[in-house]
């Protein structure tokens, strides 16, 4: 009844089919030109402290700073630990805690009034300026860490996801209003689901700020001994005029960011690549 | 009643299964969509709303489908089960200009989400679910998303949708308003011959003449500014309708005539 319609599906898929071909080679590509980047950078580093002799203490060979990386693993595998520990707690708590709020700010807008510009306020606030303040207050710098890193990983999710939730389709809200549906399966089955581009575009930012918070927290409230984060583990090297070992630990920082940016667009990827533009776009 | 519905009210033929008496409607920023709207819609008709933008065609399936109350006047459904809010119950079918489809699910999901919103589960409402598909040509599309398929497709799951709980009543919001025109003769022969094999009552809001006389067999003409009812006609043309009808003298006839009423409904405002 319909093959003039289901026609017009079929070149879609061709269409589809065609640039795959020359999307794998622009994948190796993507793959290749940052690794021969990479190298090509760390060669210059190399030749450099090489060629004017730059003592280790200034700048440290990429040949030293591996060294290191692996003499030193044991004090920087366990700081590593730490840091990340407190960066996933606090990124849990963020994503639960702003969707629930922004689930609760869209459902009354009383509560939207009275809490939204609190949320404003502790977003604009430097968290260096607060950690101290969190840190007498808090039962323990572990907690004074988590705080921190979770204040600053909260506000992207809350606004993110109520932008989502209010972005609703009205007419598609229309159609769920005419079959009759309870507003918890309105926001079961309409308002979450179409708010999920905009929390996974926030989880994106929120992860990479929870890592960044948890380490300038841990320069704020400067903890030490078994419980010492990444930070504390810079800083300590750099008093020690130990830079090798300094170079590791921002390495290990750098890797922990790129990974946590790399799993959030993963997943962003995976969850919208059926129906969504954005990830659509993307394979392009 | 105006001097112009007693003019050339046309009596509903069949059971009365939806009335309106004396429908106003004002929105809030004081714009008077529908001013003092009458009709009373028989078992089984197609009726079309026929009317230039702002004449409150749309405002009036709206308020048909219980989306938004009138401001004054009521609407009755004479035979229909109501729930608790007073809403007619199940038996009303709603397909929007756009084809409103979630993105995110398939068109399965899509399809069967009134009868998921009434507690039937998956499985449960496959037979009707696929059995819409099949009546809209898609059942074989059941697994796809809507971004993989054609306007005039989304607008058939749209469609499916809407027959998924057989209603007895398809209220139709310029539903092919969007699609080009030959993919809208396709779903017009389609839709004639599901209302044919069927008998639902339909009530088809449309800016187009010669939709609303292919489809009809009512045209209601309704003009804006106040949103009002000035006209009325039958088209008693028989059924099955085809190419034969599109082509023909008749077809012409009611065409002009339909023409006529809706440029009286364009000219009695004239700032336009």
């Amino acid at each position: 009844m319909s093959q003039l319609d289901q026609s017009g599906a079929v070149p879609a898929a061709a269409e589809n089919a065609a640039p795959a071909v020359s999307l794998s080679g622009e994948r190796v590509l993507r793959v290749i030109v940052p690794l021969v980047m990479l190298a090509a950078l760390v060669g210059l580093w190399a030749w450099y402290v090489q060629a004017y002799n730059i003592p280790k203490y200034i700048l440290p060979s990429p040949a030293l700073v591996a060294q290191s990386l692996v003499n030193d693993w044991p004090i920087l595998g366990a700081a590593l630990l730490v840091t990340l520990k407190i960066t996933f707690a606090a990124l849990a708590i963020a994503l639960v805690g702003g969707v629930v709020l922004a689930v609760l700010l869209v459902q009354s807008k009383w509560i939207e009034l009275a809490i939204s510009p609190y949320m404003v306020i502790l977003q604009v606030t430097p968290i260096v300026a607060i950690a101290p303040l969190i840190l007498i207050y808090a039962p323990s710098t572990q907690v004074a860490l988590l705080v921190c890193a979770w204040i600053v990983a909260f506000f992207p999710v809350l606004s993110n996801t109520t932008q989502g939730l209010k972005s609703t389709d009205h007419n598609l809200l229309n159609l769920f209003e005419l079959y009759g549906a309870s507003p918890l399966q309105t926001l079961f089955l309409l308002k979450l689901p179409a708010a999920l581009p905009y929390f996974l575009a926030g989880l994106r930012i929120a992860g990479g700020l929870a890592l960044i918070a948890a380490v300038v927290a841990e320069f704020a409230a400067g903890s030490a001994g078994a419980g010492s984060g990444l930070a504390f583990r810079l800083l300590e090297s750099q008093y020690r005029l130990n830079i090798p070992r300094l170079f590791a630990a921002l390495l290990l920082l750098c890797a922990t960011g790129v990974a946590i940016y790399g799993a959030t667009s993963l997943i962003s990827h995976l969850m919208l690549r059926r129906w969504h533009e954005s990830a659509i776009r993307r394979e392009n | 009643m105006s001097s112009a519905v007693s003019m050339n009210a046309v009596a509903p033929s069949g059971k009365p299964i939806v009335r309106l008496e004396h429908v106003s409607k004002t929105f809030s920023n004081g714009t008077i969509a529908l001013k003092d709207m009458s009709l009373t819609i028989g078992e089984g008709e197609f009726v079309s709303l026929l009317g230039p933008s702002g004449c409150g065609k749309s405002t009036a399936l709206r308020i048909m489908a219980g989306l938004g109350d009138a401001s004054t006047g009521r609407v009755e459904w004479p035979t229909m089960p109501h729930d608790a809010s007073g809403k007619p119950e199940r038996e009303i079918g709603f397909v929007f200009q756009e084809p409103t489809l979630m993105p995110w699910a398939t068109v399965y999901k899509n399809v069967w989400l009134p009868l998921r919103l009434h507690g039937v589960s998956k499985a449960a409402a496959r037979e009707r679910v696929m059995s819409a598909l099949e009546m809209v040509g898609l059942d074989k599309f059941a697994d796809s998303y809507p971004r993989e398929l054609s306007g005039g497709m989304k607008m058939r799951v749209s469609i499916a949708r809407a027959l998924v709980t057989r209603p007895r009543v398809l209220l139709m919001d310029e539903p092919f308003a969007a699609l080009d025109e030959i993919t809208r003769q396709k779903l017009n022969d389609d839709l004639l011959r599901l209302w044919e094999q069927f008998g639902w009552t339909v009530v088809f809001v449309t800016h187009s003449v010669f939709e609303s006389v292919y489809l009809s067999s009512r045209i209601v003409v309704m003009a804006a500014r106040p949103g009002r009812v000035i006209d009325e006609m039958e088209v008693d043309a028989p059924h099955p309708r085809g190419v034969a009808f599109r082509t023909s003298l008749e077809y012409g006839e009611f065409c002009r005539r339909a023409s006529q009423s809706l440029l009286s409904a364009i000219g009695a405002n004239d700032h336009l």
